[in-house]
C-alpha cells in the first residue's frame, strides 16, 4: 500500500480517555482504507494502548455499555464495527466520536 | 524520620495523607485519578513506594495504575482480566444460571516478599495474579471450582474483596467473597476449599449452615498468628483459632453485630476494632451514634470508642476495606466513611481526630508505616 493511500481520521474523546491518553481534545489518526469503527479503533487502541478495554471490551469486542459514536450527526453505536463510515470521516472533514453516554441528574 | 502515609480509595479518586509519626499533622495529595471511581489502592510491604491502585468507572472499565514513587507518580498497567477457560456460570437473582462477566477490581493485595507479584480480587468473583508488577494477569481458576455455580451475587455484587496472605506459609491464601463464604488454599491457589463451618446465616440461606452462600464482609489476621482469623459476617462478628477450619461467634456485646470492616492492632493480636452498623437494612451506626468497638478479648467483650466521633446525627456507613491500621506504637487506627470523612486514632481508638473531613464517599483505607 502506498503512502497515498493512507488517511487521516479526526477521532474526538471524551474527558477521561483524553486524560489517559494523556491528548487534547481530538487526535489525527493514519487509518487504511476502508475507513470503519473496527479500523478506527484498532489504530487509536495501537497508538493508545492505554485505551484497550475503555471503550470496548478486551475479550468481545464489544461496544462497552456506556460509550456511543457519533459521526457526521449520526449515531453509529449499533451500527456493524464493519460498517465504512461516511465519506466525510474517510477523509477527515468530520471528526469520528467517542462519547460517554449522560447519566445522572 | 518515620513517615505514616494513608492511602484513600473514594468513589472519584484517590487521596494520599502523609504526617511524622505524631500524626497530628497531615499532608494531602490528590485528587489522583479525579472522577473515576478507585475501590482500593494498596503499598508493597518489601517496597512502600511500589502502590497498586484500581480504578474504574461504569462507562470505560477496568484500569490498574502503579506508583514506583510513593503515588507522586503513575502509569497504567495491565487491564486484561480474562477469566481462565471457558468461565462457566453462577447463580443469577431469578434462579437461573448467569455467565461469569468481569465488572471490576475490588481489592489489589501486593505479596509479602516480591514487590512484582499482586493478587486481584474482582467481581464477578475471582482471584487474579500478576508477577510481572501488574503488566498481565492469570487466573488461580481452582477457586471458582468451590461450587462456584452455586455462588450467587448479593446487593453489593458477586466481588472477592478479602485477600489475606499468609507470612508463614507462601502456599497458604485465605479470601472471601460477598455471598459465597470464606476460601483457603494451601498449595499457593491451584486447589481451594471452603471454610465456613460454624457460619450461621438463618435470614440469608434456606440452609443456615450451608458450606457455601454466606456473606463474609471482611477478614483480619495477626501477621504473628495467621492461622487466627477474625471475621465480619453480614451478621455476627466471628473468629477461628485453627485456620479456618470451625468459626465461633465473638459478637458478644456489640449493640449491633452487622458490619463490614474488621482490623487487627498491630502489636495485641487479640485487640480488634469493628465497626457496629444498625442493619442490613439501615446502614448507618446505631442511634446515629459513630462508635468503634475494640475487643482486647478477641472478641465477645466490647468497649465503644467514641472520643472525637460524631455521637449524634451520625448516619453514615463504613464500608469494608475502609479501615486499617499502622505498626507505630501506639498503634493507629484508621477509618474512612461514605460521608467523605476519614478518622485517625494515634492511640489505639482512645482518642479520634479528623483528618479529611469533605471528601467524596470512602471506598478504602489503607495505612503504610515508613521508616
Amino acid at each position: 500500500m502506498h503512502d497515498a493511500d493512507i488517511l487521516m481520521i479526526r477521532v474526538i474523546l471524551p474527558h477521561h480517555l483524553r486524560t489517559l491518553a494523556g491528548v487534547g481534545r481530538e487526535v489525527a489518526l493514519e487509518v487504511a482504507p476502508p475507513v470503519t469503527l473496527r479500523a478506527i479503533l484498532d489504530a487509536l487502541e495501537a497508538r493508545y494502548p492505554v485505551l484497550r478495554g475503555t471503550i470496548r471490551d478486551q475479550s468481545t469486542q464489544q461496544r462497552r455499555d456506556f460509550i456511543r459514536f457519533f459521526a457526521c450527526g449520526e449515531d453509529w453505536s449499533h451500527e456493524s464495527p464493519d460498517a465504512p463510515l461516511p465519506d466525510a470521516v474517510a477523509k477527515g472533514e468530520e471528526p469520528f466520536m467517542v462519547v460517554g453516554a449522560m447519566a445522572g441528574g | 524520620m518515620i513517615q505514616v502515609r494513608v492511602l484513600v480509595g473514594t468513589r472519584k479518586g484517590a487521596f494520599i495523607f502523609t504526617s511524622d509519626a505524631k500524626r497530628e499533622r497531615w499532608e494531602i495529595s490528590g485528587p489522583h485519578f479525579a472522577g473515576w471511581e478507585v475501590y482500593h489502592l494498596k503499598g508493597s510491604p518489601v517496597d512502600p513506594n511500589r502502590i497498586y491502585a484500581s480504578q474504574s468507572t461504569g462507562w470505560f472499565g477496568q484500569l490498574i495504575q502503579r506508583s514506583d514513587d510513593g503515588g507522586k507518580t503513575w502509569t497504567p498497567v495491565g487491564n486484561d482480566f480474562k477469566y481462565a477457560g471457558v468461565p462457566g456460570t453462577h447463580q443469577w437473582y431469578d434462579g437461573t444460571q448467569h455467565p461469569w462477566e468481569f465488572k471490576r477490581v475490588w481489592h489489589l493485595e501486593p505479596s509479602l516478599t516480591d514487590p512484582d507479584t499482586v493478587y486481584a480480587g474482582v467481581e464477578d468473583a475471582a482471584l487474579f495474579k500478576s508477577t510481572d508488577g501488574g503488566q498481565t494477569w492469570r487466573e488461580l481458576a481452582g477457586l471458582r471450582e468451590v461450587k462456584g455455580n452455586l455462588w450467587q451475587p448479593g446487593g453489593g455484587g458477586l466481588c472477592l474483596h478479602t485477600i489475606l496472605l499468609d507470612p508463614r506459609d507462601p502456599q497458604r491464601i485465605y479470601v472471601a467473597i460477598s455471598a459465597a463464604g470464606a476460601f483457603r488454599t494451601d498449595d499457593g491457589g491451584q486447589t481451594w476449599r471452603p471454610i465456613n463451618q460454624g457460619l450461621k446465616s438463618p435470614y440469608e440461606l434456606p440452609d443456615p449452615a450451608a458450606e457455601v452462600g454466606h456473606c463474609v464482609h471482611g477478614m483480619a489476621m495477626h501477621p504473628s498468628r495467621p492461622g487466627v482469623l477474625f471475621m465480619q459476617k453480614h451478621w455476627d462478628v466471628m473468629r477461628s483459632d485453627d485456620a479456618g477450619e470451625m468459626w465461633r461467634e465473638v459478637s458478644g456485646n456489640l449493640p449491633s453485630d452487622f458490619g463490614f470492616p474488621i482490623a487487627v492492632h498491630a502489636h495485641e493480636p487479640e485487640t480488634i476494632y469493628v465497626v457496629p452498623i444498625k442493619s442490613d437494612s439501615e446502614h448507618f451506626p446505631p442511634e446515629g451514634k459513630l462508635r468503634v468497638y475494640r475487643s482486647r478479648t478477641g472478641g465477645d467483650g466490647w468497649e465503644a470508642l467514641t472520643n472525637g466521633l460524631p455521637q449524634r446525627d451520625c448516619y453514615v456507613n463504613v464500608l469494608r476495606d475502609a479501615m486499617a491500621v499502622d505498626t507505630l506504637d501506639p498503634c493507629g487506627i484508621y477509618f474512612g466513611t461514605t460521608g467523605g470523612q476519614v478518622y485517625c486514632s494515634p492511640d489505639g481508638g482512645d482518642q479520634w481526630t479528623t483528618i479529611a473531613r469533605d471528601l467524596p464517599p470512602v471506598y478504602s483505607v489503607e495505612v503504610q508505616t515508613l521508616a
